[in-house]
C-alpha cells in the first residue's frame, strides 16, 4: 500500500517535471563545494544566486532552475558531473569551473552535446586556441592574461630578475608561461609543486633565496595562497625578495593572510571598487545578502555568466532550441558586465582591461583590495590565432 | 652547499612532524591492532583547538598547551565512546568506522567553525629568520618545530624504554593476549595509548597550523604519508617510525629540491620542470615498495616472534 503510494507520487513528480520541461531555463553549475576550496565554490554560487535575484529569478519570463554539482576539485568527478547534467538533466547551459584541469576534462562532453558551456573562471590556453568551440564562452579570462599583465607591471617597476613558483597543473603552467611572455627581465628559476596536495613550500623558498633573484612571482589560488604567504613571510623573504602574484590574494584568502598580504601586488580583471553602477549594486547587495562575506572575482565572473545567459535567452524569446541565434547574441557580450563593457574575441574569450590591485585597510578597519592603476587596456589572449573560429 | 644544508633542515623538519603523527598511529595500530583512519582528524582538531584557544587567550604557548590537553581529552572520549567497540573486530570494520569518523569530524568542524578555515598567526618572537650559519637563514619557527619534536621523541623514547607503562606498551605491541593474561588492565592501557596518540597528532596539527592554514580535511593528505611511515618503519615500532619519518621527510624535500636540476641534464627544461614534482612524490612510494619487497614487516618490526 505504502509502496504504491510512493510510486504514484514519484510518477506524478516525473509527469509534472516532464510537463514543465521547456517552460524552465535549466542551468547546470559545476564548481567545488567540498574540501578546502569549497569557499570558492560557495562564493560563485552566492554571486550566481544574487544575479538570479537581480533578474527576478526569471529569464524572459521563464523560471530558472539551477542544478549545482560538486566537482571535488577532481577532473574525473567534474567530467562525471558534466555528463550527468548533459545526459540526464538535459540542461540548456552549463556554468562554473574553477579549475583548468577540471574544465579540460569536462569540455568534450559539453561540446559534443552542443550544450553551451560558460566558464566562470578556468581559462586554459587550449580552450582559447585549438580547443575553442562555438558552444564555449568565458566570462573570465585566458590564464596567461593575468600573469602577463603582472609581467608588464614588473617591467614598469624595473624588476630585473624573478624566480617563478607555481602548481604543477594546467593553469599553473599557463600562469608561469603568461608571465614569461611579457616580463623582460631574467627568469632565474622556475619551480612547480605537486597540486593540490603539496602545502609546504620550504624547499622551493630555499631555492628561490639561493638563486639570487631580485623578486618572486607565484600563482597559488585558494588556501595554498595563504600557506605560501605564511611561509614566505616566516622565511624572512618579504623584506628581501618582493613578491608579485596572480590569483593569490583575494577576498577569501585575505582574512587568513592578514598583514602578510600588505604590499603584495596582484593583477586582476575585476576589483570590488570598480566604479561602474552595476558593480556598486553587486558589491552592496552581496554584502547585504551574505552578511560578513565579501564578493570575489570568482563571484563577479559567475554573476556575469548569469547575465550573459540571460541576454541569450531574452534574444531568442525563451526558445533555447535556437542555438545559432543564442550564440550570435552572446558573441555581442550585450549585458552590463561588472568589470565594465568588454568584447569577445573570435575564441569567445573576453578582450578586457587588467588592473593592479593592492591591499589596504578600508573604512571598517578591515583589509580589502583596491584598484591602484590600469596595467593594460583591451588585452587579448595570445592564443586566439590558433582558434579556427573566425 | 649552503643550499644542501638548508634543504636538509627543511627535510628534517618535515620528517619530525611526520614522526609525531606516525608515532601515535603506529602505537595504536601496533598495540591495539586498530586501523585508525581518523588519526588525521585528530591532527585537524589539534589545529582548530589551537587556533581557537590562541585567539581566546592571546598567548601562543598557553593556547597551544590548552589545545594539547583538549586533543588528549578528545582522544580519550573518542576511544571510550566509539573505538572501544571495535577491538577484536575485522580491520575492514575499523576502516569503515574510522572513515565515518573522518566525515563526522569534517562536518562537525564545518558546523562549529564554518567552511572558510582559520588562521593561526605566529607570535612576533617566532616569526623571523635566524642566522644559524654564515649565509644560512632559517625561519625561527621551523627551528622551534625541530627542537620540540626532537624533545618529544626523546621523552617518548625514555617513556617507552624506561618506565613501567612503557614496558607494558612494548609488551602490548609484541604480544597483546599475553599481557592481558598476566592480569594487566588492558582496557585502561588502550585508553591511555589512544589518548597519547591523539595528543601527538594534535601536537603535529597545532605546530603545522601557523605554516599552513587551519582547514577542513587538512589531515587527510598527511595521513597517507604517516601510513607510509609506519609501513616502512614497522608497525608498532616507535624507533622505526622515527627513522622512517626522517627518511621520508628528507627524500621528499631533497627530491623536490634537486631532482628538477638533475632531470634538466637529460631532458629539456619544460619537460623536466613538469616531470620532476611528479617523480619526487613517487620516490616515497618507491621506497615503500622496496621495503615491502625486501622486508615486509618493515625496517624495525616491533613484534619479532
Amino acid at each position: 500500500m505504502k509502496t504504491s503510494f510512493w510510486l504514484a507520487g514519484a510518477a506524478a513528480l516525473l509527469f509534472s517535471s516532464t510537463a514543465f520541461a521547456g517552460d524552465t531555463i535549466k542551468i547546470g553549475f559545476v564548481s567545488t563545494f567540498s574540501g578546502p576550496t569549497a569557499v570558492i565554490g560557495n562564493d560563485m554560487r552566492n554571486s550566481f544566486e544574487l544575479a538570479l535575484d537581480h533578474l527576478g529569478r526569471k529569464m524572459n519570463g521563464k523560471p530558472v532552475e539551477v542544478i549545482y554539482e560538486d566537482d571535488q576539485q577532481k577532473p574525473d568527478v567534474g567530467k562525471q558531473k558534466t555528463e550527468k547534467l548533459v545526459q540526464s538533466d538535459k540542461v540548456d547551459f552549463i556554468v562554473g569551473y574553477i579549475w583548468s584541469n577540471v574544465l579540460l576534462a569536462s569540455l568534450k562532453t559539453a561540446v559534443d552535446s552542443q550544450t553551451f558551456l560558460i566558464s566562470a573562471n578556468a581559462g586554459p590556453s587550449q580552450l582559447a586556441g585549438e580547443l575553442c568551440s562555438p558552444y564555449v564562452f568565458s566570462t573570465s579570462w585566458q590564464n596567461d592574461q593575468t600573469p602577463a599583465a603582472m609581467g608588464l607591471y614588473m617591467n614598469q617597476k624595473g624588476v630585473k630578475s624573478v624566480f617563478l613558483i607555481g602548481p604543477n597543473y594546467a593553469a599553473g603552467k599557463d600562469m608561469l608561461a603568461g608571465l614569461k611572455s611579457t616580463f623582460k627581465g631574467q627568469i632565474v628559476g622556475e619551480e612547480y609543486t605537486v597540486w593540490p596536495s603539496q602545502l609546504d613550500f620550504s624547499a622551493e623558498l630555499s631555492k628561490a633565496r639561493a638563486s639570487g633573484a631580485e623578486s618572486i612571482f607565484v600563482f597559488y589560488p585558494g588556501a595554498a595562497g595563504v600557506q605560501f604567504l605564511n611561509q614566505y613571510v616566516q622565511a624572512g623573504l618579504k623584506e628581501k625578495m618582493p613578491l608579485y602574484t596572480a590569483f593569490t590574494v583575494d577576498e577569501l584568502s585575505l582574512p587568513l593572510q592578514k598583514d602578510n598580504a600588505i604590499g603584495v601586488p596582484g593583477a586582476q580583471e575585476w576589483v570590488n571598487d570598480l566604479p561602474n553602477e552595476q558593480n556598486k549594486t553587486f558589491v552592496a547587495d552581496y554584502r547585504k545578502k551574505y552578511t560578513g562575506l565579501r564578493p570575489t572575482y570568482y563571484g563577479a565572473q559567475a554573476y556575469d555568466a548569469a547575465q550573459l545567459i540571460n541576454s541569450a535567452v531574452v534574444a531568442v524569446k525563451g526558445d533555447t532550441s535556437k542555438k545559432d541565434a543564442m550564440k550570435a547574441e552572446m558573441e555581442k557580450a550585450n549585458f552590463k558586465s561588472l568589470r565594465g563593457a568588454f568584447k569577445f574575441g573570435n575564441n569567445h574569450i573576453p578582450i578586457q582591461s587588467f588592473y593592479l590591485q593592492d591591499v589596504v585597510k578600508d573604512a571598517d578597519g578591515q583589509l580589502s583590495l583596491k584598484t591602484v592603476a590600469t596595467i593594460v587596456e583591451n588585452d587579448q589572449d595570445r592564443f586566439h590565432d590558433k582558434c579556427p573560429m573566425k | 652547499m649552503l643550499l644542501v644544508v638548508e634543504q636538509f633542515l627543511n627535510g628534517l623538519q618535515f620528517g619530525l612532524l611526520l614522526f609525531l603523527l606516525a608515532a601515535g598511529l603506529t602505537l595504536v595500530f601496533g598495540i591495539m591492532d586498530l586501523v585508525n583512519l581518523a588519526h588525521g582528524s585528530l591532527y585537524m582538531m589539534g589545529a582548530y583547538f589551537a587556533a581557537t584557544f590562541v585567539a581566546w587567550t592571546g598567548s601562543f604557548v598557553l593556547g597551544a598547551v590548552m589545545a594539547l590537553g583538549a586533543t588528549l581529552l578528545l582522544g580519550i572520549v573518542l576511544e571510550f565512546t566509539a573505538l572501544r567497540h571495535l577491538y577484536g573486530r575485522d580491520h575492514l570494520d575499523h576502516v569503515l568506522a574510522t572513515f565515518g569518523l573522518i566525515l563526522f569530524f569534517n562536518e562537525a568542524v564545518r558546523l562549529i567553525w564554518g567552511p572558510a578555515g582559520l588562521a593561526l598567526p605566529l607570535p612576533s618572537w617566532l616569526a623571523f629568520p635566524v642566522t644559524i650559519m654564515p649565509g644560512i637563514q632559517y625561519p625561527a619557527y621551523r627551528l622551534a618545530i625541530i627542537v620540540v619534536a626532537l624533545l618529544v621523541a626523546l621523552l617518548l623514547y625514555l617513556g617507552v624504554m624506561r618506565t613501567r607503562i612503557g614496558m607494558l606498551i612494548r609488551a602490548g605491541a609484541s604480544n597483546r593476549e599475553m599481557i592481558g593474561a598476566l592480569g594487566i588492565n588492558i582496557k585502561l592501557l588502550y585508553t591511555l595509548v589512544f589518548g597519547l596518540g591523539a595528543a601527538l597528532a594534535g601536537l603535529a596539527g597545532l605546530m603545522q597550523a601557523p605554516i599552513l592554514t587551519v582547514q577542513i580535511g587538512m589531515g587527510e593528505n598527511i595521513l597517507i604519508l604517516a601510513f607510509v611511515v609506519i609501513v616502512i618503519g614497522g608497525i608498532g615500532s616507535i624507533r622505526g617510525a622515527f627513522i622512517a619519518a626522517i627518511m621520508i621527510g628528507l627524500i621528499d624535500t631533497m627530491g623536490r629540491a634537486f631532482l628538477p636540476n638533475l632531470l634538466r641534464q637529460v631532458l629539456n627544461s619544460a619537460a623536466a620542470s613538469t616531470a620532476a614534482p611528479a617523480m619526487s612524490s613517487m620516490l616515497i612510494y618507491l621506497l615503500m615498495a622496496i621495503v615491502l619487497v625486501a622486508r615486509p614487516e618493515g625496517l624495525f618490526p616491533a613484534n619479532r616472534r
